[in-house]
């Protein structure tokens, strides 16, 4: 598979080195991650750098990961880029907001990494 | 029609909803079998607290404690470095193990998922601290171990709607 560049969103830095260690398992080693620590921040990094997909925490400081959905489509960011949430939050309404916001993917924490390849990796391959 | 878990109080509180959280945090993220036990408890001089609210539904918090040992083991676990001090990977990875927690224990009881929110982890160190809540709606405390660490988990009701 050729390179895979991966935005993950997420305010904890253990959380994206999970996210990362689990999209490496998943069979992704050509993996070129670039990391930020809030909705608003992930917004700057997709203003310089292209990727193929975005793995965002929805519970966040400052801008939560809907917001940031939301932002990405209205500033016309990251078009046709898959985004997968990974969160604590598990209800039905949840997961109904986030595609509505625009997600591709649900993922709910506690993960394995057989559930982020199962999860991402048709979405990584269809874009 | 408004939700309602007055009349679930003995359902909210089943002390199995958090054993199998912690199972489940645990075995998931982590790959460690950690049981309850009865009788267990944190005895370490320096220790670490993470506290994550609920708010809506349920008003109240999830409490993760260790010593610090304990928790540099965990943190390893997470991330694959070693850890010499609990530092701020420490902190954040002790943080996100109590907020995943209280999300799956929220998670057990389906009013709660969809009608409970979280507040970001709050983590505190240190020695001879305690924790004191007043008069909680219910409470739930257990004690847990894996390989020769142990740790405990607070639940806290202080409001139910």
């Amino acid at each position: 598979m050729s390179e895979i560049r991966a935005l993950i969103v997420d305010d904890s830095s253990v959380m994206r080195k999970i996210v990362e260690r689990a999209l490496r398992q998943a069979g992704l080693d050509a993996l070129v991650v670039h990391e930020a620590g809030s909705g608003a921040e992930g917004l700057e990094v997709l203003k310089s750098k292209p990727v193929d997909l975005i793995l965002s925490d929805i519970n966040m400081p400052t801008m939560d990961g809907l917001e940031f959905l939301r932002q990405i489509r209205a500033q016309n960011l990251a078009e046709g880029v898959p985004v997968v949430m990974i969160t604590t939050e598990s209800s039905e309404e949840h997961v109904k907001q986030a595609i509505q916001a625009g997600a591709k993917g649900y993922i709910r924490k506690p993960f394995t990494a057989e559930q982020v390849k199962e999860r991402v990796l048709p979405l990584v391959h269809a874009a | 029609m408004a939700v309602s878990l007055r009349e679930s109080v003995q359902r909210v509180s089943d002390p199995q909803n958090l054993d199998a959280s912690v199972e489940e945090v645990f075995q998931m993220m982590l790959s460690i079998e950690c049981k309850r036990e009865a009788g267990v408890a944190v005895e370490d001089k320096e220790t670490v607290t993470s506290v994550v609210g609920f708010g809506g539904l349920l008003s109240g918090a999830c409490v993760f404690r260790s010593g610090a040992k304990t928790a540099m083991k965990i943190a390893a676990q997470m991330t694959g470095m070693e850890f010499d001090s609990v530092d701020n990977t420490v902190k954040d990875g002790i943080g996100e193990i109590c907020n995943m927690l209280a999300g799956a224990w929220k998670g057990k009881v389906p009013e709660l998922a969809a009608n409970c929110g979280l507040s970001v982890p709050a983590v505190i160190t240190g020695r001879d601290y305690h924790l004191h809540v007043q008069a909680p709606e219910f409470q739930l405390h257990h004690g847990y171990r894996f390989d020769e660490e142990t740790f405990e988990v607070t639940i806290v009701c202080d409001g139910l709607q």
